[in-house]
C-alpha cells in the first residue's frame, strides 16, 4: 500500500514527534508514504480569518502538486491541515468561478480529484493488520479526545459521529486498552490560543486533563498537534490553573499504537514529550 | 343533429376588451351542429342566465356551451341554470375565454380566433356528451372514532350527543390517551385528571357509544357512508361482563417489578394490571409478555383468587367486521425518546428526563406521588435545567417543525417545580418562546417574573454527569454567547412531538395520506383542516401535527360537526364523473378481458372482480367493475385499459378524441 | 412572401395542479403566446398517449402533458402512472423517430402561474424555431384515417 504524504507544518515543528511516530507505525504496516513534493502551509489557523482566497488558494496549491505527482490520496494527520484541505476542495467544487481564480493564482491546474483522509481513517484501514502485529498490548486505561477538527463540522469532514465519536476508541481496544466513558471526546482544548492566551488554554485543556484522571485514564490519546501541544506543552499552566501535579501523559494516538507493535520509544519520539510517558501507580496525579 | 347553443360573455370589459364577442358568436353559427349563438354582457347575471333559459326553451337546444370565464370558477352556476331550463346539466360545457385567452393575450384577431377555437373544442365535445345522472349512496349512520385520548372522546361525545352511534376504539387497556398522564396543564393549571376523568366516565356511560379498549383497527373496506372495518379486539384474558373490577388479583400478582408504561417507566405495575386507577373501563388486562403463567405454565394465583372466576388463559383474540359511515382518526402523538441525543450522553444518566416522565414525577398519583424527587437516588433536586427544542427545530435529528406545546409545557413544569420546592432553582434554555394562544403569553410571563425561573436564551451544548451531578453547559446567547454552566440535580429534555407508533401502516390501511413525518395529511391546510383527502374520514388533534388540549378538543368538535353533517342525509350525492366498465351482450360480456392491469392502478381500490356465471352457476368470465362510490373519476385505469373497456363519464374517450380533432 | 408560422400547441392539463395554474396565470394578467389549446382531463393519469400522437396527426406542431407535482397528485398518484408511461412512451418515440423536442411533460402546480406562462412561451418559441411538423403528418397521414 502506497500512500501521499503531506505533514503539514507542525509535522515538523512542535510535534515533529507526531510525524516520526506516523512513519514508523506505517513502515511496521507496510505502507509507503510519498510525500508531496514542494509542499507548503495549508494556512490553518489564521488564513481563513484573513482572507478567504488565500485560504482556498493554500490549500489548493498543495492539491495541485499531490495531482501533478500522480497522487489519488493523500494522508494528512494534522487535523487542521485535513480540515482546511477537505474545505477547500468541496467549496472549490461547489464554486467553478473560484476554481477558476485559484487555479490563476497557483498558476497551477486544479482538479480537485484527490482524496484527503486523516490518520484514523488510515489507521482504521490496518485495525486487522495492527490487531495481528500487536507485540506488547497497552494495557492502560485511556481517555481518547478527537478534539475539533477531526470530526467537525460533519458536512465537511463527513467522519465518525460528530458528537459521540468511536474510530479511536475502536483502535485503542484493538491493540489492548480501555478507553474510558468520558464526556470531553470532541470538547475544545484552547487550540490556537495556545500561543496568545495560555490563560484560556489553562482553563479548557485543565477541564480535560482534570476529568480523564477523575475517570481513571492513564493516559490521554490525540490525533491532532495542537492538542496534543495544549495538553502537554501547556502542562505547566494547566496544572498552576488547577493547582496540582497532573503527570497523566498525552500521547498521539501513533505513539500508542506504536508501543503496542514493539517498536522503539524513541523512533516514535517519545522523549520529546514536556510530560513523561510513565506510568505510575498513582494514575497520573503526583502531588 | 345536435342543438347546440353558444352563449359568449364580455364579462363587461374582462373578456370584451380583448376578445371580439360579437365576432365570436357570429362565427360560432357556422360550427355544424350549433342552432344558436348569442353574446352577451354579463352572461353570469340574473338577466344573462334568464336569457339562457329562454333560449334553450326557444330553439329547443340540447346541449350548451357557455364561453366565459373559467369552468372552476361557473360551472355549477350554469349547470343548474341549464337543468332549470330542462336539459341535462351535463350537457353544458364552459370555453374559459377570460383566465385562458382574454386576460393572458393581447387585443387582436389571434386572440379572437383563439377564442373561437376554445368554443368549437367544446361544442364537438358536447356533441358526445351523455346525460349523467348524479350518483346516490346510502348512509350508515353510525361513526368510528380510532384514538381514546381526549380529542377522540371529544368526538365521540359531540356525535353521540347529536344522536347518533358511535364506536371508539382505543389500542391501549384504558382511554384517557397522554391527557390523563398529565399532572396540570397550561395556562391554568388545574388538575389534568380532574377535568378529564368526568368526560371519560360520561363517554363509557353513554347509550349511543360502544366502547372498543385493547382493540385495534386491522382492516377497513368500503367507502363513504358505508365503510366495513375490521376491529381486532385483543384479549383480555378476562371475561369483562364478570370482572367487578375489585382488584383483588393486582394486588395479589406475585410478579410486581414490570416497568410501568402510563408512569413512563418511572414506577412498576403487575403482570395484571389496570394502567391507572382512573382507567375506563376499570377492567384489567393480563400482560402475558410478563405473566409468570405464561412464561412458566405455572401461578395462575388470580384465576385462584377471583371471586366471581373472571380470569381466562385461554382467551383468544377477537375479529369483529362492523357497519361504519363515518370515521375520526385521533390516534394522538409520541415523544421522542432521551436516547437519541449523544450529545446528552444518550440520556443515559436516570436524570435526564423527558416532559412526560416529569408530568408523572408532578403528578399527585404518579409514583411518588407528586413529591419531587429525582429518579437516581429519591433526593430532591436542588437546581433543575429544563431544555426547550430538544429535538423539535433540529434537522439534523429529522424533526425541523416545531413541536408547538413544549414552550407551554416548560414554563408549566418549571413553575411546578418551583411550587414544590420552593428553595429549588429552575432553569429554561430556549430558543424562541412561541407562547401564542389565550393567556399563554401571560402564563409564560408568570413563570419568569413570579415563580423566578431563569430563562436562558440558548442551546446547551452538553450535558455529563460530574460527582453526582449533571453539568450543562450552553449558551447565553442574549450576553454575547457567554458560556453557562450549570451543576443540576435533574435535567427535563423538552423533546420533540411525533406522530405516533404505527400511524403510517394505519393510514395505508384507511388509504388516508400522510406527510413526511407521518402526520395524516388534512385535505386543505386552511380550507379543509379536519377532513382528509378520503371522503367520509376525519382527522382530529395531534395525529395530524402537533397540537395543545385546547386545539385538539376544538378540531375534535370540528371533526364532529361533519359526522354529524354528513349524517344528516339519508342519501349521498356524488359527481357522476366515475369510471365504468362497459357492458356488451352476451358471449363477449364486455371489452374487458380480465386482466386487472387497472385494479393495480386504481388509488382507491374502487376496482373490484366480478364473476360472470351461467345459469348452472359457472363462471364464464372474470371482468373489472368499478364500485361508483369509491371511484373519484381520475380516469387512470381508462388509460391502462388494453381493450378500452374503460371509460370515464364526462371525459370519455369518444368525448377527448373529439376535441382533438377539431385541432 | 408567406406568412410567418404560427404553431399549434396542444395542452393536455390536469384540472387541479396545471388548469387551476393556468387560471391564476389569467387572474395574474402574465401574457403569453396565444398559441396554445388547452385540453382539459380530470388527471395526468387519465391522458392515453395515442392522445399526443392524435394531436400530432391532427395538426398540432408541439405538445405540452402537464400534471401535479409528484406528491401532490389531487388523486395520490395518478400523475406517477402519467409519469412512468411517458418514460416508455419517450423511449418509444425516440426508438420511432419522433423528434421529443416537440413534446414536452412538465409539472405546474395550482400555484405557479408564472410558470405556466413560462412554459407556454419556451415551448411556443421553440417549436416555432423548429418549423411545422409536416413530417409526422407525411409518415401517419399515408396509412390511417
Amino acid at each position: 500500500m502506497r500512500i501521499g504524504y503531506y505533514p503539514g507544518c507542525s509535522l515538523l515543528g512542535s510535534s515533529r514527534e507526531f510525524d516520526e511516530s506516523t512513519r514508523a507505525v506505517l513502515k511496521a504496516l507496510g505502507v509507503e508514504l510519498e510525500q508531496v513534493p514542494d509542499w507548503n502551509c495549508c494556512g490553518a489557523s489564521s488564513a481563513h480569518i484573513l482572507n478567504h482566497e488565500l485560504s482556498l488558494a493554500l490549500p489548493a496549491r498543495i492539491l495541485a502538486l499531490a495531482e501533478q505527482a500522480g497522487l489519488t490520496e493523500i494522508l494528512a494527520p494534522c487535523a487542521a491541515c485535513s480540515n482546511r484541505l477537505l474545505s477547500a476542495q468541496q467549496e472549490l467544487e461547489k464554486h467553478p468561478e473560484l476554481k477558476a481564480a485559484i487555479e490563476k493564482a497557483i498558476e497551477m491546474p486544479y482538479q480537485g480529484t484527490v482524496k484527503i483522509v486523516n490518520i484514523l481513517e488510515v489507521l482504521d484501514r490496518l485495525k486487522d493488520r495492527i490487531a495481528e502485529k500487536v507485540k506488547a498490548p497497552f494495557t492502560k486505561h485511556v481517555a481518547s479526545y478527537y478534539g475539533c477538527l477531526l470530526v467537525r463540522p460533519p458536512r465537511v469532514v463527513n467522519f465518525d459521529r460528530p458528537e459521540d465519536p468511536q474510530s479511536m476508541d475502536l483502535l485503542l481496544k484493538a491493540v489492548g486498552a480501555t478507553p474510558v466513558e468520558w464526556p470531553f471526546k470532541t470538547e475544545c482544548c484552547g487550540a490556537a490560543f495556545s500561543v496568545t492566551r495560555t490563560d484560556i488554554v489553562a482553563k479548557l485543556s485543565g477541564k480535560l486533563v482534570k476529568d480523564a484522571v477523575n475517570r481513571g485514564a492513564d493516559a490521554i490519546v490525540v490525533a491532532c498537534p495542537m492538542c496534543h501541544s495544549n495538553l502537554d506543552l501547556r502542562r505547566a499552566e494547566i496544572n498552576d490553573y488547577l493547582q496540582k501535579e497532573y503527570a497523566i501523559p498525552a500521547m498521539f494516538i501513533t505513539q500508542v499504537i506504536g508501543l503496542a507493535l514493539g517498536l522503539d520509544p524513541r523512533d516514535l519520539g517519545l522523549h520529546r514529550h514536556m510530560v513523561p510517558v510513565e506510568f505510575t501507580e498513582t494514575a497520573g496525579v503526583q502531588s | 343533429m345536435s342543438r347546440i347553443g353558444v352563449f359568449t360573455c364580455h364579462c363587461g370589459e374582462n373578456i370584451g376588451a380583448t376578445v371580439d364577442c360579437a365576432k365570436v358568436a357570429e362565427m360560432c353559427k357556422d360550427i355544424p351542429g350549433v342552432a344558436y349563438s348569442v353574446d352577451y354582457k354579463y352572461m353570469c347575471s340574473d338577466p344573462g342566465q334568464r336569457m339562457m333559459q329562454e333560449a334553450i326553451k326557444e330553439h329547443k337546444l340540447d346541449g350548451v356551451v357557455v364561453a366565459a370565464c373559467s369552468p372552476r370558477m361557473h360551472e355549477p352556476t350554469f349547470r343548474r341554470a341549464v337543468a332549470n331550463a330542462g336539459v341535462n346539466p351535463y350537457m353544458c360545457e364552459m370555453a374559459n375565454l377570460r383566465e385562458h385567452c382574454s386576460w393572458v393575450h393581447e387585443k387582436g384577431e389571434a386572440t379572437t380566433h383563439k377564442a373561437a377555437d376554445l368554443i368549437r373544442v367544446l361544442v364537438e365535445k358536447i356533441k358526445h356528451n351523455e346525460p349523467l345522472f348524479p350518483i346516490k349512496v346510502p348512509v350508515t349512520r353510525t361513526a368510528m372514532v380510532i384514538g381514546g385520548g381526549v380529542g377522540g372522546i371529544q368526538v365521540a361525545l359531540d356525535i353521540a350527543n347529536g344522536g347518533h352511534k358511535v364506536v371508539l376504539v382505543e389500542k391501549s387497556p384504558s382511554i384517557g390517551g397522554h391527557m390523563s398522564q398529565l399532572s396540570e396543564t397550561f395556562p391554568t393549571l388545574d388538575c389534568s385528571q380532574c377535568i378529564l376523568t368526568p368526560r371519560m366516565v360520561e363517554a363509557a356511560q353513554h347509550p349511543n357509544i360502544t366502547l372498543m379498549t385493547y382493540s385495534e383497527v386491522e382492516k377497513v373496506d368500503g367507502f363513504i357512508g358505508n365503510f366495513k372495518v375490521t376491529v381486532r379486539k385483543k384479549a383480555r384474558k378476562l371475561d369483562e361482563k364478570l370482572c367487578t373490577g375489585c382488584g383483588l388479583c393486582i394486588q395479589k400478582c406475585p410478579n410486581k417489578k414490570i416497568s410501568d408504561e402510563f408512569n413512563e417507566g418511572l414506577g412498576t405495575r403487575t403482570a395484571i394490571y389496570v394502567p391507572f386507577p382512573q382507567a375506563v373501563p376499570n377492567k384489567p388486562v393480563i400482560d402475558t409478555l410478563n405473566c409468570t403463567f405464561y412464561k412458566t405454565g405455572k401461578c395462575k394465583v388470580c384465576e385462584k383468587l377471583c371471586p366471581t372466576g373472571a380470569i381466562r388463559f385461554e382467551q383468544e383474540d377477537e375479529l369483529v367486521t362492523l357497519d361504519i359511515g363515518a370515521i375520526v382518526l385521533a390516534t394522538g402523538f409520541k415523544l421522542m425518546k432521551t436516547d437519541v441525543f449523544p450529545e446528552y450522553g444518550y440520556g443515559k444518566s436516570k436524570d435526564i428526563i423527558d416532559g412526560m416522565q416529569f408530568e408523572r414525577l408532578a403528578s399527585a398519583s404518579g409514583p411518588t406521588s407528586g413529591v419531587m424527587k429525582r429518579p437516581s437516588d429519591g433526593k430532591e433536586p436542588e437546581t433543575v435545567v429544563f431544555i426547550a427544542c430538544s429535538g423539535s427545530r433540529d434537522r439534523s435529528k429529522g424533526v425541523p417543525y416545531c413541536s408547538k406545546i413544549c414552550c407551554m409545557y416548560t414554563a408549566k413544569h418549571a413553575m411546578l417545580y418551583k411550587h414544590k420546592v420552593h428553595s429549588g432553582k429552575a432553569y429554561v434554555f430556549y430558543m424562541d418562546i412561541r407562547a401564542a394562544g389565550k393567556d399563554y403569553d401571560e402564563f409564560v410571563r408568570r413563570a419568569i417574573e413570579e415563580d423566578d425561573v431563569k430563562y436562558i436564551r440558548g442551546r446547551v451544548s452538553k450535558i455529563y454527569e460530574e460527582d453526582g451531578k449533571l453539568v450543562v453547559m450552553g449558551a447565553d446567547t442574549l450576553m454575547g454567547g457567554e458560556p453557562v454552566e450549570i451543576r443540576a440535580d435533574m435535567v427535563v429534555l423538552a423533546t420533540a412531538v411525533q406522530s405516533n407508533e404505527g400511524s403510517e401502516e394505519l393510514a395505508q390501511t384507511l388509504h388516508v395520506s400522510y406527510d413526511t413525518y407521518g402526520f395524516f395529511a388534512e385535505a386543505h391546510p386552511k380550507l379543509r383542516p379536519v377532513e382528509t383527502n378520503t371522503a367520509g374520514i376525519f382527522l382530529a388533534g395531534a395525529c395530524q401535527a402537533p397540537r395543545d388540549i385546547p386545539e385538539t378538543v376544538a378540531q375534535a368538535s370540528g371533526a364532529a360537526a361533519k359526522v354529524v353533517g354528513l349524517f344528516s342525509n339519508d342519501e349521498l350525492t356524488r359527481e357522476p364523473i366515475v369510471a365504468v366498465v362497459n357492458r356488451l351482450p352476451a358471449p363477449a360480456y364486455s371489452h374487458c378481458v380480465g386482466c386487472f392491469l387497472c385494479l393495480s392502478a386504481c388509488p382507491y381500490q374502487a376496482i373490484e372482480q366480478e364473476e360472470i356465471k351461467s345459469r348452472s352457476g359457472e363462471v364464464i368470465k372474470t371482468l373489472a367493475r368499478i364500485n361508483p362510490g369509491l371511484c373519484q373519476g381520475c380516469g387512470t385505469c381508462v388509460a391502462t385499459c388494453r381493450t378500452k373497456a374503460i371509460d370515464l363519464q364526462g371525459f370519455s374517450n369518444e368525448q377527448i378524441y373529439a376535441e382533438l380533432m377539431t385541432l | 412572401m408567406a406568412e410567418p408560422f404560427e404553431p399549434k400547441i396542444t395542452a393536455f392539463v390536469c384540472n387541479w395542479c396545471t388548469y387551476a395554474g393556468a387560471d391564476l396565470t389569467g387572474t395574474s394578467r402574465i401574457k403569453y403566446q396565444s398559441n396554445v389549446r388547452v385540453l382539459r382531463v380530470p388527471c395526468t393519469g387519465r391522458i392515453d398517449y395515442m392522445m399526443v400522437l392524435k394531436a400530432l396527426h391532427k395538426g398540432a406542431d408541439g405538445i405540452i402533458v402537464s400534471g401535479c407535482h409528484p406528491n401532490d397528485c389531487h388523486y395520490t398518484s395518478g400523475n406517477y402512472h402519467a409519469r412512468r408511461r411517458w418514460m416508455v412512451f419517450k423511449k418509444m418515440m425516440e426508438v420511432m423517430g419522433v423528434d421529443m423536442r416537440r413534446i414536452t411533460f412538465s409539472w405546474v402546480s395550482a400555484a405557479e402561474g408564472a410558470r405556466w406562462a413560462q412554459l407556454v412561451n419556451e415551448v411556443t418559441d421553440q417549436v416555432r424555431a423548429l418549423g411545422p411538423y409536416s413530417e409526422f403528418r407525411q409518415i401517419v397521414g399515408a396509412g390511417i384515417e
